[in-house]
């Protein structure tokens, strides 16, 4: 059992509205030394597999098919072991 | 001619697509569901507005892996009529049937009112009913309507008068104060190379009747059946 932990960004240059907002929200609280705030999302596979570059497989053709937007979006992952 | 509405779990607009098909414009109307593997038989498909698979991950993202958008993609590839409104936009693309992604609206809010869209290009089956140049008066309601396309394909959407309706003033003039969700290029709807797919933000169904505030979504509807008919005669 593999522990696969997905993050999903936005790709550079790509306006993220949550992260502007959030960015503001900061300021308003007097943190004047944030530069910069980007949103993602985290996932967390827990899956079957043979071995950890067989898990990371599987889960790159997840991310590529469905769990990031190829668009607009980049993905990184974790391979972990796991107690099944 | 024969419409087809595509119901996914979570779509909320799909009986006031049915209602503007059947009712206000006259054609055969059916719903199809999403674990449907045919649309055979229809003339024009339409995925409908809502919050398909409750818009988890992003929206569309799990209703274009719906049993019936296979077949939705190979009628679409075949060169039949396809019009996403709203959701039913996010879906293709995701899907990939038309260039570019969403993103949540700049501001973040949710907008829910009328806007005012000029129509870019009244050459295609979905705007002939209307004139280039001319201001339409549409309702939205969306969340994530902030369109985005890299440099390139937005230039190539631009060369190919892809770009079908764009927010504008209601003089016409497009501004970034019309733009309701920081889409770029202020578009409102993207039809796709072949001209047989359109996406749009704006809900045609939706003011497809005087009683509802606005009749100048029925055109889009209207232009659909026209060519349906022309195609048909030929």
């Amino acid at each position: 059992m593999y522990l696969v932990k997905v993050y999903v960004t936005f790709k550079k240059g790509i306006l993220d509205p949550q992260g502007v907002t959030i960015q503001g929200a900061l300021e308003a609280l007097d943190y004047k030394s944030v530069r910069d705030v980007r949103t993602g999302k985290y996932m967390e596979l827990r899956l079957e597999a043979p071995t950890a570059e067989a898990a990371r497989e599987q889960a790159e053709e997840m991310a590529r098919r469905l769990l990031a937007n190829p668009v607009i979006e980049d993905y990184r992952l974790e391979v972990e072991e796991a107690q099944a | 001619m024969k419409f087809g509405v595509v119901v996914f779990p979570g779509s909320n607009c799909d009986a006031d697509c049915h209602h503007a098909v059947k009712n206000v414009l006259g054609a055969e109307c059916d719903y199809l569901w999403h674990q449907d593997t045919s649309v055979a038989g229809y003339d024009a498909i339409i995925l409908p507005g809502g919050f398909s698979y409750g818009d988890y991950l992003r929206t569309g993202a799990i209703a274009r892996f719906s049993p019936i958008m296979a077949a939705v993609a190979d009628f679409a590839r075949a060169g039949g009529l396809v019009l996403g409104i709203c959701n039913g936009f996010q879906i293709l693309l995701e899907a990939g049937l038309l260039p570019g992604a969403m993103r949540r609206n700049a501001g973040l809010s949710f907008r829910c009112e009328f806007v005012n869209v000029r129509v870019e290009n009244a050459a295609t089956p979905f705007t002939s009913a209307y004139q280039a140049g001319q201001v339409l008066r549409l309702p939205i309601a969306h969340g994530e309507g902030n369109y985005y396309a890299d440099p390139a394909t937005l230039a190539a959407l631009e060369a190919g008068r892809q770009v079908v309706l764009r927010y504008s003033e209601p003089d016409g003039r497009i501004t970034p104060a019309a733009n309701p969700n920081g889409s770029l290029g202020n578009v409102a709807a993207l039809v796709n190379k072949e001209g047989n797919v359109l996406g749009m933000m704006p809900h045609p169904e939706r003011s497809s009747e005087a009683i509802l505030g606005s009749e100048d979504g029925r055109g889009i509807l209207t232009s659909m059946l026209q060519y349906l008919q022309r195609r048909r005669a030929r």
